[in-house]
């Protein structure tokens, strides 16, 4: 605000000034022909070209678009399954989560083209019959930094995929790939909205929304090595 | 779309200004017509200011520019995937090893000890954890290659198999098959014995193994026991080990087991006594430290035993009932090797002499064991016959806790191979090196007495050279001759995976799969007492064009044609292998590994295989052998008044694998200091010399010079002085080469009178002010 006070004081000062000025062109005429009234108009367009730049240009140069290789219809295979989102999504053995489906488990069913999409026949011609892995985009990719267990959330703690992955199963296609161009990290982890706002649980996927739900949920607040401050939880 | 309205609005205010209609730079200092003043100037950047303090914009920016600064390229990110493990056996020295490789997907991420596996039972040592970087590293050969004009070209593998094929050819049209020859790293195993059956059927007797202390306990165990067979040393078991300069916890025989054994030792009270002229890791960790004259281990051996026999603490029942030749052996050492001789042979004090021969002989289950270091170099014969010899005055032979002739495997039952005349008449000349008639009627091979026969040659006797699993450019004594020899050679072949010293001096490499992408068998875990095969798998695919050696083999026999192709008629090495360990197969498959479960010491405590079937302290064969004398070290004393020792620790690699860049990051600063090696002198000599810690100065043998830094060490004996085996690579890549100076390269051979071997411990040396 001292910022919007000051520059009311200057055109302010700049209309005191105004009688000094002995008007150039009789013809000229309104407010806008006194040295206030630029003033003001130019504050006011330098105001609207930040706040264009800041919440419309930015956040469109700050992200890079990518097409998922292959569209994928997760409301036509949950169908078609019977233990939802794990059907794909497993957990292995081990406890560790396995993520993006790998091309061996689509081969069960997809040898060949079952039915009419493009996209099947794509996948099928492009990745089954060239026994290549499909390039998936990871839209919940954490950084190299975060240690995050699936099996310690989905099944200790009880937790549905939606609470941070939203309705991705209810999607028929798959949105693009939005990467932020300096971190290189997913749209998703900072949330579409720009200012970092959010109004589901699965909107944004910061520390602090990892924390707030461990402070919630008064669990794993402090790491074994420093027994206060969670950083070693998650950054091992 | 709000964007398109807002901005049409903000354009319609800048086509406003007289300014940008005329296409012109708006004046900022007072004129009138335009309405920009400096004031409106500012005002506009202070509404900027003030819009994007509104925006996410800077908090954006700050939180993301964080984020990057943590995301640096070159920092590793762990591989996501799915974990597995395979079992395999490690093939980076003859140990034996059992190990669980650990995969992310498709990669390796880590090698880690094979748990219940009885060699090392979950242990690994650093160069056994280094492995990914022998897979991954940049120094392998990625796909075979032909010298032409000192430049190396890449080529198909049909045309290197064709050029091989030609030149074997035109020898057999000559007649003169016996001048292929193939240096390897073992002669047991299957590719081995491919590699010798090849040869053989081909028409050469000249298969020669790399020269190592089994060399020489082979040949102990042979005439005192009568038996082809290995050492295999007890050590959890026994309660005293005697090590006449064995490095047991610095690479000696099985690495991992050897620590396992040792610590065992020490959990149940053993002792240690080790004899040394220098203060190794072994001797810092055993309870007596005996330094002895460097080269005199033998007569100490010889000297122990004339105590035990003239104090009368001798195993009685083993020496009437189960030896021969004992008289003979006894008047040996009385007379030769009194207290008095053997004091003044050694440098040891009489007393000295005396409690540690009680000492040793009072033990329960004394053990003495023998081979400088981790054992590279073969050494005398009579030093090792001297040492057994107290293993049976002691009776502690085929026995848990003592001295195991493990039986040679006997798995590898190939039809003959049928010879056609060429190769009859190849197989009848004499070995190119010596071995197996003449002077040197029990040794198998000479490969130290190679390069002397080639130079000493008009045209090289050797037209033709294979050699695979082997480094003899660095790893042999006196590397300028050897690489001359390898000059004279019309084409030498290499089957190295990595760009080694013989492969830059080789005409053709055809490179073998690292041992993480090839099956294999390992058919024995050097000083392991039992029989054992571990078996190699592929973890992961070949990541170049190589090829398995194996099949290279076959596929050479196959385009050779007659009874040379007859003799190899597998589809595939694989194929082979599977058939050549038949019902071994689907347990070396599960387990990584199969053991002997029938063989025990005690089935081997009836009879010894000698004509006499008792162990032999003498013999007409021991007989002939030349007496014991300590072995002459080479150089004239007066120029070279210091005695260069090597020693070995287990953060170098010193055989045909070069030390990946783990172990050499982790070596001392008192072993490496940057690209120079540290050579340990006693403070004593340094002073005499006029040398200061830690300075440079110049280590010249007759054999060479290298540029070294003193380290001063109170550990070592006045008057000797050590460097480590594995550094002064000249090949490999930029995180071996260059880096110290190899002690092969300064030091030369020394024929042992009775075997031929190299016996050479040490060589005269001088150190100058750099």
């Amino acid at each position: 605000m001292s910022t919007e006070d000051k520059a009311n004081e200057v055109s302010a000062e700049a209309q005191d000034q105004e009688p000094i000025t002995p008007p150039a062109d009789p013809g000229q005429t309104g407010p806008g022909q006194g040295a206030g009234g630029p003033i003001t108009l130019f504050f006011i367009l330098g105001l609207v070209a930040s706040l264009v730049l800041g919440w419309v240009i930015f956040p469109q140069l700050l992200y890079s678009h990518k097409e998922q290789p292959i569209q994928f219809n997760h409301v036509l295979h949950n169908e078609l399954v019977d233990d939802s989102c794990e059907s794909c999504h497993f957990f292995r053995e081990d406890g560790t989560y396995s993520g993006a489906p790998k091309l061996a488990q689509c081969i069960d069913c997809h040898e060949e083209v079952q039915g009419e999409s493009e996209e099947e026949a794509k996948f099928v011609n492009q990745y089954v019959l060239k026994d290549r892995e499909v390039p998936w985009l990871v839209y919940s990719r954490q950084p190299a930094c975060v240690f995050f267990s699936h099996v310690a959330h989905v099944k200790m703690g009880d937790m549905e995929c939606v609470t941070c992955h939203g309705d991705v199963g209810e999607s028929e296609s798959l949105k693009p790939y939005e990467a932020n161009r300096i971190s290189g990290y997913s749209r998703n982890i900072w949330g579409k909205n720009i200012a970092g706002i959010k109004f589901n649980s699965w909107d944004r996927m910061k520390m602090d929304d990892c924390s707030e739900c461990h402070v919630r949920n008064n669990v794993n607040q402090g790491s074994v090595q420093t027994l206060r401050g969670g950083c070693f939880v998650c950054h091992k | 779309m709000p964007t398109g309205r807002l901005t049409g609005l903000s354009l319609t205010h800048y086509s406003s200004i007289p300014a940008f209609q005329q296409g012109q730079s708006p004046n900022l200092y007072g004129d009138d017509s335009m309405k920009i003043d400096r004031r409106s100037f500012l005002s506009f950047v202070i509404g900027g200011a003030a819009g994007t303090a509104l925006t996410p914009l800077p908090w954006k920016l700050t939180d993301d520019l964080a984020i990057w600064s943590q995301n640096w390229p070159w920092t590793p990110v762990p591989e996501k995937g799915e974990t597995t493990y395979v079992k395999s056996t490690c093939t980076l020295c003859p140990g034996g090893c059992g190990i669980s490789v650990r995969l992310v997907g498709d990669r390796v991420v880590k090698i880690e000890g094979l748990k219940g596996h009885p060699v090392n039972d979950g242990g690994v040592c650093i160069l056994g954890l280094s492995g990914p970087q022998l897979l991954y590293g940049p120094n392998r050969v990625q796909s075979p290659k032909k010298k032409v004009n000192g430049k190396w070209h890449t080529i198909s593998w049909d045309s290197a198999l064709a050029e091989i094929v030609e030149k074997l050819g035109d020898l057999r049209s000559k007649g003169q098959t016996h001048s292929l020859a193939c240096i390897s790293g073992s002669d047991r195993g299957t590719v081995a014995e491919l590699l010798n059956r090849f040869l053989t059927v081909y028409g050469s007797p000249n298969f020669i193994r790399t020269p190592s202390i089994q060399d020489n306990y082979e040949l102990a165990l042979y005439l005192t026991q009568g038996v082809r067979a290995l050492p295999g040393f007890n050590i959890q078991d026994s309660d005293f080990i005697l090590s006449f300069g064995s490095g047991l916890i610095e690479g000696w025989e099985s690495p991992v087991y050897m620590f396992r054994g040792k610590s065992a030792l020490r959990e149940k009270g053993g002792r240690m006594g080790q004899i040394e002229p220098r203060l190794s890791k072994t001797a810092a960790k055993s309870d007596r430290w005996i330094a002895v004259k460097p080269g005199t281990e033998g007569a100490l051996a010889l000297g122990l035993a004339s105590v035990i026999i003239k104090e009368g603490l001798f195993n009685r029942d083993f020496v009437e009932n189960r030896a021969a030749g004992f008289a003979e052996y006894k008047k040996l050492v009385s007379d030769g090797f009194s207290i008095d001789a053997v004091s003044k042979m050694t440098g040891l004090d009489g007393p000295v002499i005396v409690a540690l021969a009680k000492d040793f002989a009072g033990a329960r289950k004394p053990l003495a064991i023998c081979g400088r270091g981790a054992g590279t170099s073969p050494g005398s014969l009579q030093d090792f016959l001297a040492v057994h010899a107290l293993n049976a005055l002691v009776g502690n032979i085929n026995r848990a806790g003592g001295i195991v002739a493990v039986p040679e495997p006997d798995y590898i039952d190939w039809p003959e191979g049928e010879m056609d005349a060429a190769a009859s008449g190849g197989m009848q000349q004499p070995r190119i090196d010596g071995a197996g008639s003449g002077k040197y009627k029990s040794t198998r091979y000479l490969l130290n007495r190679l390069p002397e026969v080639v130079n000493s040659a008009q045209d090289s006797p050797v037209q033709v050279l294979l050699v695979a699993g082997a480094n003899p450019l660095y790893a042999m004594a006196d590397t300028e001759a050897v690489a001359k020899a390898f000059e004279k050679i019309p084409l030498v072949v290499s089957f190295s995976s990595y760009m080694d010293e013989t492969c830059a001096a080789a005409d053709l490499i055809l490179p073998n799969h690292v041992f993480l992408e090839r099956y294999e068998d390992v058919p024995f875990a050097r000083g392991f007492p039992q029989p054992i095969i571990g078996l190699v798998q592929p973890v992961v695919e070949p990541l170049y064009n190589t090829r398995h050696t194996g099949d290279v083999i076959i596929q050479l026999a196959q385009k050779m044609g007659g009874t040379v192709a007859a003799a190899f008629a597998w589809d595939s090495y694989d194929a082979c292998l599977e058939e050549t360990l038949a019902d071994k197969w689907d347990t070396l498959l599960e387990d990584g590994y199969w053991i002997d479960a029938e063989f025990s010491e005690t089935a081997q405590t009836q009879e010894f295989e000698t004509d006499s079937s008792k162990f032999e302290f003498s013999s007409s064969d021991i007989n002939a052998l030349p007496v014991y004398h300590a072995v002459r070290v080479p150089g004239d004393e007066s120029f070279y008044p210091l005695l260069l020792v090597p020693y070995d620790t287990m953060r170098l690699a010193s055989g045909y694998i070069g030390s990946p860049p783990f172990l050499v990051k982790a070596l001392e600063n008192t072993i490496l200091k940057g690209n120079d090696v540290l050579v340990e002198v006693n403070p004593a000599t340094a002073k005499n010399l006029g040398l200061s810690d830690r300075k440079y100065a110049t280590l010249t043998t007759p054999r060479g010079s290298a540029k070294v830094k003193i380290y001063f060490f109170d550990g070592i004996m006045p008057g000797v002085i050590a460097i480590p085996r594995g550094l002064g690579h000249t090949a490999y890549d930029k995180f071996l080469a260059g880096k110290g100076a190899n002690y092969n390269a300064l030091s030369e051979t020394v024929e042992d009178a009775a075997t031929g071997l190299d016996a050479a411990w040490g060589v005269r040396a001088k150190l100058t002010k750099a």
